[in-house]
């Protein structure tokens, strides 16, 4: 195996699992620490460099950290990241001194963008600052796209979204409400040097089994029932309620359906649990709210008897799995489950009626957008894609994450360089050792459990659509869970022609990470012979430079690393050092990541 | 020392024993020696060696002196017994434990200040008894608790760290131990567990005193470039003359897992253990039988005349007999005897004084 280069980011950042995890490879022990020390503020900036909507996404996001995160792989359950930033948010001052602003002198470039979800929104709050003129075309009345209509309020105030939105528009984005581009031809024409899609996908998806039309007014489609509610054209639901669908969507409806007067609410799933779309989390809040959750039944038709729905008719499953663990299913029986109205929440699509496909943007088979996965660019020099609308339906962060990309892509277009010509990731690694036996970080592991989220009271909770179900951290939890956070952007940082092999780290590392060996295997083997044999392949092996006494190398495996920092503090020779490593990410505009190396 | 607590999380992977212990349950207090010292390295080996051979930490005492070598014992099986006696004194006062309480597996821990200076002539008698123990010097040629003045297993011309050389020969323990009848004598170094963890599994499976010395160097005051007992120079130096595998009782003793060494080193010895275990010996010169006195001593003296660290398990006595079957003392420790035999009255004392009168 060759010798480690750590002085390639990705490296420690792969350590970093929760960040390599973000798609907007946010900060996350960073900002932990930051809330852990009181300064919120800072904690709360830190957070909207990367994800734009610290306040909304500590309420919403998919959090794809928390399963990557150490510390479930060390302990039971991951550090709380997303509802810490929340607390972040939560508790911040006014901010609004530190945010970007926009130059009064505009760089002569005009970008419209489609759409005023977070997608677009992130490219604007990127845009604006370099002196750019945005203008965001938007079909309803107000900013936030799914995340102001589709997600329910008792889950995120319309507060909170309005503070986030008004950051970015208030840097002087032109915002065209009510406003839906119906040509993308004709906005072309109208001279932008690029626009950016950012429409979403707003199809809810149909289900065509006998009966589906037979009572309109009782079948809804999911998004758009959702939407109704917000825009309170839909005010109540009859009592019983079935729900098609265990996704995100399911999810919302369900509740929301328990807020508007259903008592009897069914989601009803094709498959098992373990198949399900819908996140742990949101399946344990649904039935708290007493919304029962039936498995194996795929819909058969729509009972309706004069004209109205009764019921509906579903084929009960049985399941199983082949050797290569392909799945099959079998009808057992069939069942009927009485209901006043059905919610079909079965997925959303994308729906592009307003592009003209004689424009020079390709369609793929599928009816999708040919988009670069890197530059977000169409094969439309001027047409840009993310969020939603680029690939299919995913979550805020991801919409966000592309708004920063397709950015940087639409600031070198418009300044004629090549889209490819991507500024590189850079890094810092500081050493954190303040002194003999003292560093700049809490290294103390705390074994304390993840704390569980307070709730409102089930019955205030349905008093009104809008009463907030999550509660936040209490102070007392806050501290608990900032300590769980394990540090993982502080590094062991390993200087081979230092170590005299005393082995002294091996031995005090308590979760066998280290191993001096020769290198003479392939990494497949090696993995075999370590202190502990490294079994989770997704993690990476770190191996040094032939040691000067013997040429044996230092290898550790970073899987359970606790960056605990003993290593370092028993090294005789400061071999290991605990260096703090920070990302340097490419922004639009920012000559930022050259490689760095400070203190190296 | 060190100011950060050891985390109690382990390596989800870590295996139980047939104790239904890890590793880490082998553990003691977190080391207050210098970081990168040797006799941490020797304390991480005895945690695997008690941990591999399932030693009920309750039933181990663990006995030392004075040193940084006799404050590890603080380090490791924090479930055990012990006694931190004074300088010197822990095998007279191991020997008494052993005396009194059969039972228990002793692990003496001692420094070559503790056991070459002061408790020399502590340990020549201990060695002599045969005393059922591990007796492990950690060997760093210098008073390290004291500030790294020369200790009696200094070799001529080793130099300090402010460039003295040290003028008077050197005691080594291996050819001491040798000479007044040890049944088991050993020599290893810190930096290499490999054979160091069978070795001191073997000690602990020996029915006698297995003298262990163990080179640990001293990292503060004598891991410079003008010392014999650095890493560096241990490891330019270091010829293992016998390769050791202890074999658990459970496995069955097949053939030899190493190939002969191709210059014709010496037959393998089998040596039953008295256990049930057994240990493999493979001298690595031609001509030498680690089962016999002489011809360990021979070998042993002629390494150090080339200026060679010989290590490895250099001699074992298959027929060691122990303090207790020399003594022939009573087979159950005395905490264990009723009161009326251990103090049988003044009547028994007479008529046993009248015996010898
Ligand atoms: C019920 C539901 C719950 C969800 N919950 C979560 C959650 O908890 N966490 C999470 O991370 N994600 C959640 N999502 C997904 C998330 O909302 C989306 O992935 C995200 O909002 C996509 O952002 P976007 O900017 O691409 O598009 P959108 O948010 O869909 O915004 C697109 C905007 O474009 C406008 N628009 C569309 N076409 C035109 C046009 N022709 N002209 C002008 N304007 C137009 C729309 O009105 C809309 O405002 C949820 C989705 C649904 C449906
Ligand atoms: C009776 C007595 N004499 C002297 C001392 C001082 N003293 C403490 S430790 C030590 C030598 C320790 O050397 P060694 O046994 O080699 O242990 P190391 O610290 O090198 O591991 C001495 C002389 C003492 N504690 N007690
Ligand atoms: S322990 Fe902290 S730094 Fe490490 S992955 Fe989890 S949240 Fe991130
Ligand atoms: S920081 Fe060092 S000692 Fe601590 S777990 Fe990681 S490798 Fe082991
Ligand atoms: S503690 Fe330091 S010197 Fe000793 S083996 Fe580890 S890295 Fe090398
Ligand atoms: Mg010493």
């Amino acid at each position: 195996m060759k010798p480690t280069d750590v002085d390639d980011p990705r490296y420690y950042h792969k350590v970093v699992d929760c960040q390599w995890a973000c798609p907007a490879h946010t900060n996350v022990p960073a900002y932990i620490r930051l809330i852990a020390q009181g300064r919120y503020t800072e904690s709360y900036l830190l957070n909207r460099q990367s994800n734009v909507f610290p306040g909304v996404l500590g309420r919403t996001c998919d959090r794809p950290c928390e399963p990557a995160c150490r510390r479930g792989r060390v302990d039971e359950k991951p550090v709380a990241i997303c509802r810490l930033k929340r607390v972040a948010s939560d508790l911040r001052d006014d901010i609004r001194p530190f945010l970007p602003t926009a130059p009064e002198e505009k760089n002569g470039k005009r970008v419209a963008l489609v759409g005023a979800g977070p997608a677009s929104l992130t490219v604007a709050n990127d845009l604006l600052p370099l002196g750019y003129s945005v203008t965001i075309f938007e079909k309803n009345t107000e900013p936030g796209g799914l995340m102001r209509i589709n997600i329910p309020s008792f889950r995120l105030p319309a507060s909170v979204l309005d503070e986030e939105c008004g950051y970015i528009i208030d840097m002087g984005a032109e915002m065209r409400y009510g406003t839906p581009v119906t040509s993308l031809k004709a906005l072309l024409d109208e001279g932008f040097d690029a626009v950016f899609v950012g429409s979403g996908a707003p199809k809810g998806k149909e289900l065509d089994i006998p009966g589906r039309h037979d009572d309109p007014a009782h079948v809804h489609i999911g998004i758009e029932w959702l939407a109704n509610v917000h825009f309170r054209h839909v005010e109540k639901i009859e009592p019983r309620v079935v729900i098609i669908g265990v996704g995100n969507t399911a999810m919302d409806c369900c509740r929301t359906a328990k807020r508007l007067g259903a008592t009897d609410v069914k989601v009803v799933a094709r498959r098992g649990r373990k198949h399900f779309k819908a996140s742990p989390w949101e399946l344990e809040d649904a039935v708290e709210e007493q919304v029962e959750i039936v498995e194996n039944r795929s819909p058969r038709r729509m009972i309706v008897e004069g004209g109205r729905l009764t019921g509906m008719e579903f084929d009960v499953l049985e399941w199983s799995e082949d050797a290569s663990g392909r799945q099959s299913s079998r009808v057992v029986r069939t069942e009927i489950v009485p209901c006043d109205a059905v919610i079909l929440a079965i997925g959303q699509e994308n729906n592009f009626p307003w592009i003209e496909r004689d424009i020079g943007v390709e369609f793929d088979a599928h009816g999708m957008p040919v988009v670069d996965r890197v530059t977000h660019r169409s094969t439309h020099p001027r047409v840009f894609f993310g969020g939603d609308a680029a690939w299919g339906p995913q979550n805020i962060i991801w919409a966000v994450a592309h708004g920063h990309q397709a950015a940087i892509s639409i600031d070198l277009a418009c300044q004629g360089r090549p889209v490819t010509d991507r500024p590189p990731e850079g890094m810092t690694l500081v050493s954190v050792k303040n002194g003999l036996h003292s560093w700049a970080y809490d290294n103390d592991f705390d074994p304390s459990a993840r704390q569980v989220m307070r709730h409102e009271e089930l019955t205030r909770r349905f008093q009104a659509l809008n009463v907030e179900v999550e509660l936040g951290f209490s102070p007392e939890q806050v501290a608990t869970e900032v300590s769980r956070c394990l540090n993982c952007d502080i590094q062991t940082h390993f200087t081979p022609k230092r170590c005299i092999e005393c082995d002294a780290c091996i031995d005090v590392c308590p979760t066998n990470c280290l191993t001096i060996t020769t290198n003479h295997s392939p990494e497949a083997e090696l993995r075999q012979r370590l202190s502990a044999p490294a079994v989770n392949l997704s993690q990476e092996i770190y191996l040094s430079e032939p040691l000067p006494q013997t040429t044996r190398v230092m290898v550790k495996d970073e899987d359970v690393c606790l960056h605990c920092g003993l290593c370092a503090e028993r090294c005789p020779t400061a071999a290991w050092d605990m260096r703090l490593f920070d990302l340097l990410k490419p922004v639009a505009g920012a000559a930022c990541g050259q490689p760095e190396l400070v203190n190296a | 020392m060190t100011s950060i607590v050891k985390p109690p999380v382990r390596h989800p992977s870590l295996r139980t024993n047939a104790l239904g212990l890890t590793l880490r349950d082998y553990e003691g207090v977190m080391s207050t020696l210098c970081a990168g010292c040797g006799h941490d390295s020797v304390t991480a080996a005895l945690v695997q060696a008690a941990w591999e051979l399932e030693l009920e930490p309750h039933r181990a005492a663990k006995m030392s002196g004075i040193g940084c070598s006799s404050k590890t014992t603080a380090y490791f099986m924090k479930q055990s017994h012990g006694f931190n006696s004074v300088h010197g004194r822990m095998p007279s006062v191991t020997t008494g434990a052993a005396a009194a309480n059969r039972g228990l597996t002793y692990i003496g821990i001692s420094g070559d200040g503790d056991s070459l200076s002061i408790g020399l002539g502590q340990m020549c008698h201990a060695i002599r008894r045969n005393v059922d123990m591990l007796y492990v010097i950690e060997n760093n040629g210098v008073y390290g608790l004291t500030k790294g003045q020369f200790s009696a297993s200094a070799d001529v011309g080793s130099t300090s760290k402010r460039g003295e050389a040290n003028e008077q020969a050197p005691i080594d323990p291996v050819l001491l131990a040798l000479s007044i009848g040890a049944t088991f004598v050993a020599r290893s170094f810190s930096g290499d567990k490999k054979q160091l963890v069978p070795i001191l599994k073997a000690g602990l499976s020996h029915k006698g005193l297995a003298l262990v010395d163990v080179i640990s160097p001293c990292v503060t005051f004598n891991d410079h470039d003008g010392s014999t007992k650095s890493y560096k120079y241990t490891r330019d130096h270091e010829v293992e003359a016998v390769e050791a595998d202890y074999v658990p009782v459970h496995l069955e003793i097949t053939l030899p897992e190493r190939a002969a060494p191709s210059d014709g080193g010496g037959e393998l010895h089998v040596v039953p253990m008295h256990d049930g275990s057994a240990v493999r010996l493979r001298a690595t010169a031609a001509g030498y039988d680690p089962t016999d006195r002489a011809s360990a001593y021979a070998h042993v003296r002629a390494c150090q005349a080339r200026g060679e660290v010989a290590t490895g398990l250099l001699f074992i006595d298959p027929a060691s007999r122990d303090m207790h079957d020399q003594l022939r003392t009573t087979a159950a420790p005395l905490v264990d005897l009723p009161f009326e035999s251990l103090c049988p009255g003044a009547a028994a004392l007479d008529a046993l004084m009248k015996r010898h009168r």
